[in-house]
């Protein structure tokens, strides 16, 4: 990044075996997986493990409880929807302006709440997308209620054909593992040791000089980001974007995906996503009650475990995952 | 006259529902909610700014209703978070659960809204000093957050369970006969039951105000938040007062949800939508002060029910809007202190 850090921070690089162990098994389950697993259910599991990350790059490396991510995920999801179906765009495209819409909304919202902390912060962050959530609802362009169907797939740089379930999967990979390095590349930054420190001490950080309003901001740009590169897939992949991904239940379920696999670490996100995911899958025949097994599982994980499972795994294990 | 949206601010009833989805729900027309038998043929019409008074201060009406749940709510929320250093995120569902309590008694009970409007809020507040003693207090030495996602967690589970027994469409509550029809006041048409809603939400914001600040049980409270090992040392119970403390703020949340189930229909997310508002209200008041939450409270309800007036297509925002500009201008809030 190029913020300038005041005192070196060059913290020794502590690469972990059991890091790249884990990130190989990831990579290899992802690449055999679609052979015995629905695709469409990997792809969605896929877009919310990114979303997860995303989110987790706040929560778990800044300490800031972000309740409105769905803000950044859902209105991602409608640009890149609108995009590849009225202007036609081809879906990379379609997904790079989802992703810079994010960038916009989470610079505005980010620097507005960074003005407070802690629970304000939470308040804030959820109230700003409660807004935004209304702004959708009114917009024309986001067809309100129904919101934006039949989303052309495209062809992949103009070539290669969405429409193929393999072709699909394997360009959402991409995008993930991609985004997945480029998140952890940040954590393991000079810049993301000073999101640290501002997440254990913020008036030492600040004491030391550094500003950290602005490596928060900056954070929570990235965050967002992620969040809506997140959001723009998805849209792609089911070729709808809706209510849904911007109200204020999707904020939620991605803060229980990031606290089931544990906050803060690297591959927590990505399990607690597709728990969650599979959970929605399978408990979708019993209707309302999936809001009460969620919120069960909410009150289990922050009373008995809040490593989250990754988390409680490396503290058994004394690892780093 | 200004052009308006079919039956937008032309009657008292059209607008008072909160809920941002009420337009797409098909609303219940009980015969219960007919408390206005069509006003506007009685009273005399004038226009303010080129709206009629009708509209006007049928909207302002509205608002205050709004602004005294808005009041009530955030003054609970400020009482836990001084005590408890949580953000009572359930408090929605337990507004939610007042409204319903007051259903079941007069529903299975026959007991009248006056004896709901004191058993309710004892009965909800009872189950929050339940859920203060099996979970909150194991989080007060962790971080914030941990109990704002407990209570989010909460939240789903009580809205879940009603859900699914009671649907998402509203249950009616009828008003209470001593408080039937209204008052003409020669510019407006005064509901009973809305003024009481008014006058009474003022009062109880008043007294707890008066506890808070000049009773003695208010300066043990001041102390505790102040510094909690002090005041134990002098032998107060504090864990036990900051159980009550709970118990009295979701008790206030049940008691508005009684107020608001002769108004809204008692339905399971009547609280969820609610709450996040609240939320915006808390942030602009600043919860360190207990005046603040109340003004701020009814103000912003007034606010929003003139912008329902003027320019309802930001009705639903105005809030959220005005939390933004009161952030970049007084980052602590109106009446807040620096966190």
């Amino acid at each position: 990044m190029t913020i300038a850090s005041p005192a070196a921070v060059a913290a020794k690089p502590t690469r972990s075996w059991s890091e790249t162990i884990a990130f190989a098994v990831m990579v290899g389950f992802f690449l055999i997986a679609p052979l015995f697993i629905y695709p469409l259910f990997l792809m969605k599991a896929l877009c919310f493990a990114l979303f997860a990350c995303a989110f987790n790059l706040l929560i778990g490396y800044v300490g800031l409880l972000s309740f409105g991510h769905a803000l950044y995920f859902g209105w991602a999801s409608y640009v890149c929807a609108y995009t590849a179906k009225a202007w036609g765009l081809t879906p990379e495209l379609a997904i790079l302006l989802g992703a810079a819409t994010a960038a916009v909304l989470g610079l505005v919202a980010g620097s507005i709440a960074i003005r407070r902390q802690g629970i304000y912060f939470a308040m804030i962050t959820l109230a700003l997308a409660q807004m935004m959530f209304f702004f959708a609802v009114q917009a024309p362009f986001t067809g309100g209620e129904d919101g934006i169907q039949a989303v052309p797939r495209g062809y992949l740089f103009g070539v290669i054909d969405l429409v193929n379930p393999m072709n699909m999967y394997f360009t959402v990979l991409a995008i993930f593992l991609g985004c997945f390095l480029l998140i952890y590349r940040i954590i393991h930054s000079p810049f993301g040791e000073v999101l640290k420190a501002i997440r254990e001490n913020e008036t030492r950080a600040i004491s030391l000089g550094y500003k950290t309003d602005r490596y928060k901001l900056v954070a929570f740009v990235l965050s967002a980001t992620f969040a809506g590169v997140a959001g723009a897939t998805k849209a792609i992949v089911f070729q709808l974007a809706s209510l849904t991904d911007v109200d204020w239940p999707m904020s939620g379920e991605v803060v229980l995906m990031t606290l089931v696999g544990g906050l803060g670490t690297v591959f927590g996100p990505v399990i607690g996503a597709f728990i969650v995911i599979s959970m929605q899958n399978y408990l979708a025949q019993i209707g309302q009650w999936v809001l009460v097994v969620q919120g069960t599982v909410f009150v289990i994980c922050v009373m008995l475990f809040r490593r989250g499972i990754i988390g409680e795994i490396a503290h058994a294990l004394r690892i780093k995952l | 006259m200004r052009s308006k949206r079919p039956g937008e601010g032309l009657t008292i009833e059209s607008t008072d529902d909160p809920h941002p989805l009420a337009r797409n729900r098909v609303r219940a027309t009980s015969p219960f909610q007919g408390e206005v038998t069509s006003p506007i043929g009685k009273t005399r019409m004038f226009e303010i700014f080129g709206i009629p008074s009708q509209a006007l201060f049928g909207q302002l009406l509205i608002g205050l209703i709004n602004g005294s749940f808005y009041a009530l709510l955030s003054l609970g929320l400020a009482v836990i978070f001084g005590m408890l250093n949580i953000i009572n995120f359930t408090h929605g569902a337990q507004y939610m659960m007042g409204a319903f309590v007051a259903y079941f008694l007069l529903q299975w009970a026959g007991i009248n809204y006056w004896a709901a409007l004191v058993i309710a809020p004892i009965l909800v507040g009872f189950t929050g000093i339940i859920v203060e003693r099996l979970f909150l207090q194991w989080l007060y030495k962790l971080d914030h957050l941990y109990g704002l996602l407990l209570t989010f967690g909460l939240a789903l589970v009580i809205e879940g369970v009603f859900r699914n027994y009671f649907g998402s469409s509203g249950l009616p509550y009828r008003i209470p006969d001593a408080l039937q029809g209204g008052q003409n006041l020669g510019f407006m048409f005064l509901p009973n039951y809305r003024a009481w809603v008014v006058v009474f939400s003022l009062a109880v914001c008043l007294a707890t105000w008066f506890v808070i600040e000049r009773t003695r049980l208010g300066a043990y409270l001041r102390a505790a938040t102040e510094n909690p090992t002090l005041v134990r040392a002098f032998g107060i119970n504090v864990p036990r007062m900051i159980t009550l403390t709970y118990g009295f703020g979701v008790a206030l949340a049940a008691l508005a949800g009684v107020m608001a189930a002769p108004i809204y229909n008692v339905s399971p997310q009547m609280g969820s939508h609610l709450i996040i508002v609240v939320f915006a209200v808390v942030v602009i008041g600043g919860m360190g002060s207990i005046m603040g939450a109340i003004v701020t409270g009814f103000g912003l309800g007034l606010i929003e029910g003139l912008t329902k007036v003027f320019f309802p297509e930001a009705s639903n925002t105005v809030i959220f809007i005005i939390m933004a500009i009161v952030l970049i201008i007084r980052p602590a809030g109106l009446f807040g202190r620096r966190v």
